[in-house]
């Protein structure tokens, strides 16, 4: 088998650079599920609580969606349900591993580089899928384990670790294939996370119209992610499910290595389309030029938030049901907010979150700038005349508004999802877009601490990811472990109106905008004066 | 006439490297000028200052009768600028980059476009992604070329050019220099390149000055080799100021000698007897090696290495 030489110093290779980011996400996917044991038992500690907490959840539109469906009520049924969204988080790292490895080398160089080494053919995709499959391996043994040593079920543990991996591998194959379509790691990213997106999507669909027949709609058994909730841990603990899911990994793997055999290095399968041969007539600014860099990802975020709003709005009309069929849940949603009304909570809860997820994307637009600038890219179009304000001007119109697009197709998408349900659209739209609407200003404040950051102190741009994490983390857990309000406060999303539920003001919209005003006034006039260095 | 770029005592330090070290560059307007300096020398750095993308700690830097820093938008209407590495938007066609840049400077001359994407034999219509480095630096070229400037900023302009792409690129300089109206600073390693292309050089080294001036004056400044056929024995030719590497041989002496001692060296020749001589001017390629693989000792812009530089250079 020469074509496979060299593969083991290859995975050795993969191995000693991702020796921080494996192990990470390996252990804290592994660990998440294992910390629901004790919440769970703590909430639920008697077998009739697990019953009433189980037959409640089985038949909430909600829950379906967000972790399938519920067979049983022992403790490590309710674990693995809870734990529904683990393994499509285990697909997302896997198939970010995968491009990371093999078409994210080609792009750059490095894996022409080793081809020219005494490396086979298909040494670096085996490479590549042999050290992700390792790590799925990994994962199967530290949730097993940690859940064995909770004291659960030592087969259905080692299940529902099989479950995770399968789940890894089949994605690092889909990731593989689309490695081989196109040149370009970023369009086999977006390829390989659009066939996990589908695969959720199909899953949700087979389960929740499961929900009415008992029996699931043909279109989940499309879905690798509903291919293995048959395995069912702590319940049937079926192997079947994981034979078939690992099987179509290899197969999917193996395809992806005679697709290899079928194009050239650096090459796709799908023809790169050429470009225009002169610019059009729009193309002549900064401001021209960000949007031609920004839009792809302005359009891929504002498609994920339209998704997760039409599943969020769509599923608001269930919060009602819940309470309903659960009076005594009704206190844990009165104490999160006032009593308006759960669902108008609900939906405050959610867009709030919207924008918290919103200023990643801020973030995340303000950092191409400093991409730009490290590139040596900046250098070319600051090299004209423009001066550095237009320049970096061009960008942040897309970290300041960008948000605001990406958050009225949230609001809008959320409003008609739930207006259609409840048949009241008109209202619902305009009340979730002003609730979507209402987040900019602290979007705003994240994506000032990072323009400040990008002016100050350039080399540490990067940590204006910080701002969204910590807001995240308060958010979600900070009232939940009785953090003191001082440090709540922090967070500028703490001081957002909560609409729908709350009325509207003024006062704290202003005070986050004029922070944002003065934390991007600051970056503008320091990266005025800075030096752009030699990239 | 006044000067495109005059740069006086110039210093920058990054932390506790010092980049720059009070360095000199005049480069005249209407001339091709070579900035020669090893990896390292501050090329890039002054010509990023002059861009107006640091400021320099100290010293005094003019480009086109402005301030670089504080005028740099206005400035850069009148120049165009090639970095050494150039890196293209991905999703961007090589056709789109030129224009667009070629639209912030402030106007491109379109006839000039089509003649030197021919030149160059370059695809506009692809991707960024998908260009080789020396296409890259042909988008570049093309897109500086093809603007209408005073000035040229070229900083290792034909890296990753072939043989062919490097001629097309001299040509393209040549007719720069014809009109007359158009000042070059050219960065370069390849001297061949300089020696074809340019009026006048400095050499850098540890971020100063060492050579500046015309090709005929830097070569005066240095060794010429001298090869002669004598009639008699040249005695006392070693022991003249000013003569290296004497090697005699049969009757023929070959030895290098200083500009200043090219006379009295001759004279002494002569009173041997000559029955051929051969006399060779040091290549810029000489004249580059001998401050580049001296050991970093104070070189006096005024006083030109010829003295200290080691034996071992040849």
């Amino acid at each position: 088998m020469t074509a496979l030489t060299g593969t083991w110093g290859l995975v050795r290779l993969i191995l000693r650079r991702d020796r921080v980011l494996t192990p990470l996400w390996v252990l804290v996917l592994g660990l998440v599920p294992i910390s629901y044991v004790a919440s769970i038992d703590g909430l639920f500690p008697s077998a009739a609580a697990r019953q009433q907490y189980a037959d409640l959840s089985a038949h909430n539109a909600g829950f379906v969606a967000l972790y399938g469906r519920l067979h049983g009520s022992s403790l490590g049924e309710l674990v693995a349900w809870r734990g529904g969204f683990i393994p499509v988080m285990a697909g997302l790292f896997c198939i970010l591993t995968v491009i990371r490895h093999t078409r994210a080398e080609e792009d750059s160089g490095r894996r022409e580089l080793l081809g020219s080494a005494v490396v086979g053919r298909h040494a670096p995709l085996a490479a590549a899928l042999v050290s992700v499959f390792a790590a799925g391996l990994v994962l199967c043994a530290v949730l097993a384990l940690g859940m064995i040593g909770q004291g659960l079920p030592a087969a259905g543990s080692w299940a529902f670790g099989a479950e995770l991996a399968v789940t890894g591998w089949v994605f690092a194959a889909v990731a593989a294939m689309a490695a081989q379509l196109t040149a370009g790691a970023g369009s086999a990213r977006a390829i390989a996370i659009g066939a996990l997106a589908a695969a959720y999507v199909l899953r949700i669909v087979g389960d929740v119209g499961a929900l009415d027949d008992g029996t699931p709609s043909w279109a989940g058994r499309l879905s690798p992610l509903e291919w293995v909730t048959w395995i069912r841990p702590y319940g049937e603990d079926a192997w079947w499910p994981v034979a078939l899911t690992a099987g179509v990994a290899v197969a999917l793997a193996l395809g992806a290595a005679a697709l290899s055999t079928r194009r050239d290095l650096g090459a796709g399968l799908l023809p790169p389309r050429l470009g225009r041969p002169a610019a059009g007539p729009a193309l002549r600014s900064p401001l021209a030029l960000a949007w031609r860099l920004h839009r792809g990802l302005l359009a891929g975020w504002a498609a994920g938030f339209a998704v997760l709003g039409v599943v969020l709005g769509y599923l608001a009309a269930s919060v009602a049901d819940l309470v309903r069929d659960a009076p005594q849940m009704a206190d844990v949603f009165a104490r999160l907010g006032g009593a308006a009304g759960l669902v108008d909570d609900y939906l405050a809860a959610t867009t709030n979150l919207f924008g918290l997820i919103a200023s990643a994307y801020a973030v995340q637009a303000t950092l191409r700038a400093r991409a730009e600038e490290t590139s040596g890219r900046a250098e070319a179009v600051l090299g004209t005349a423009v001066g550095r304000l237009r320049w970096l001007g061009g960008h942040l119109a897309f970290s300041l508004l960008g948000p605001a697009a990406v958050l009225a197709a949230a609001g809008l998408a959320m409003g008609l999802a739930h207006g259609l349900n409840t048949g009241e659209a008109a209202r619902q739209t305009s009340r979730l877009l002003a609730a979507a609407l209402v987040q900019l200003p602290a979007v705003w404040v994240l994506a000032g601490v990072t323009v400040a950051l990008y002016g100050l102190l350039p080399r540490l741009t990067a940590l204006g990811w910080g701002a969204p994490v910590f807001c995240l983390l308060i958010g979600m857990v900070g009232a939940a472990i009785g953090l003191d309000q001082w440090v709540l406060d922090v967070s500028p999303f703490t001081h957002v109106p909560r609409l729908p539920a709350d009325r509207f003001g003024v006062v704290p919209l202003a005070s986050l905008s004029a922070i944002a005003a003065a934390l991007t006034a600051a970056g503008l006039a320091a990266f005025r004066r800075r030096d752009l260095p030699i990239p | 006439m006044t000067d495109a770029i005059s740069v006086a005592g110039l210093v920058k330090t990054f932390g506790p490297t010092k980049a720059l070290d009070g360095l000199d560059l005049v480069v005249r307007t209407g001339e091709v000028h070579g900035f020669l300096g090893p990896n390292g020398a501050g090329k890039s750095t002054t010509i990023r200052i002059l861009l107006g993308m640091m400021r320099a700690d100290a010293g005094v830097a003019r480009l086109l009768g402005g301030d670089p820093w504080a005028d740099a938008t206005a400035l850069h209407r009148r120049l165009a600028y090639v970095p050494g590495d150039v890196v293209l938007w991905p999703g961007l066609s090589g056709g789109e980059v030129i224009d667009l840049l070629g639209r912030m400077r402030g106007g491109l001359n379109k006839r000039r476009r089509t003649e030197l994407l021919e030149r160059f034999d370059l695809d506009p219509r692809k991707k960024g992604r998908a260009y080789s480095k020396g296409n890259r630096q042909k988008v570049a070229l093309v897109a500086a070329l093809a603007s209408d400037v005073e000035l040229l900023l070229l900083d290792e302009p034909t890296s990753g050019l072939d043989p062919l792409m490097e001629e097309a690129f001299r040509e393209a300089v040549r007719e720069e220099q014809r009109r007359g109206d158009r000042t070059v600073l050219l960065s370069s390693h390849i001297l061949s390149e300089v020696e074809a292309l340019c009026d006048r050089v400095t050499i850098i080294r540890d971020g100063r000055t060492v050579e500046t001036g015309t090709l005929t004056e830097l070569r005066h400044l240095t060794r010429t080799t001298i090869e002669a056929e004598l009639a008699g024995p040249a005695d006392g030719l070693a022991a003249m100021p000013g003569v290296h590497d004497l090697l005699v041989r049969d009757g023929r002496v070959r030895f290098d000698i200083d500009a200043a001692a090219l006379d009295p060296a001759l004279r002494h020749l002569t009173a041997a007897g000559v029955r051929s001589l051969v006399s060779r001017p040091p290549t810029l390629e000489e004249l580059f090696l001998r401050h580049y693989s001296s050991t970093p000792a104070a070189h006096d812009s005024s006083q030109p290495a010829a003295q200290d530089a080691p034996e071992a250079t040849r």
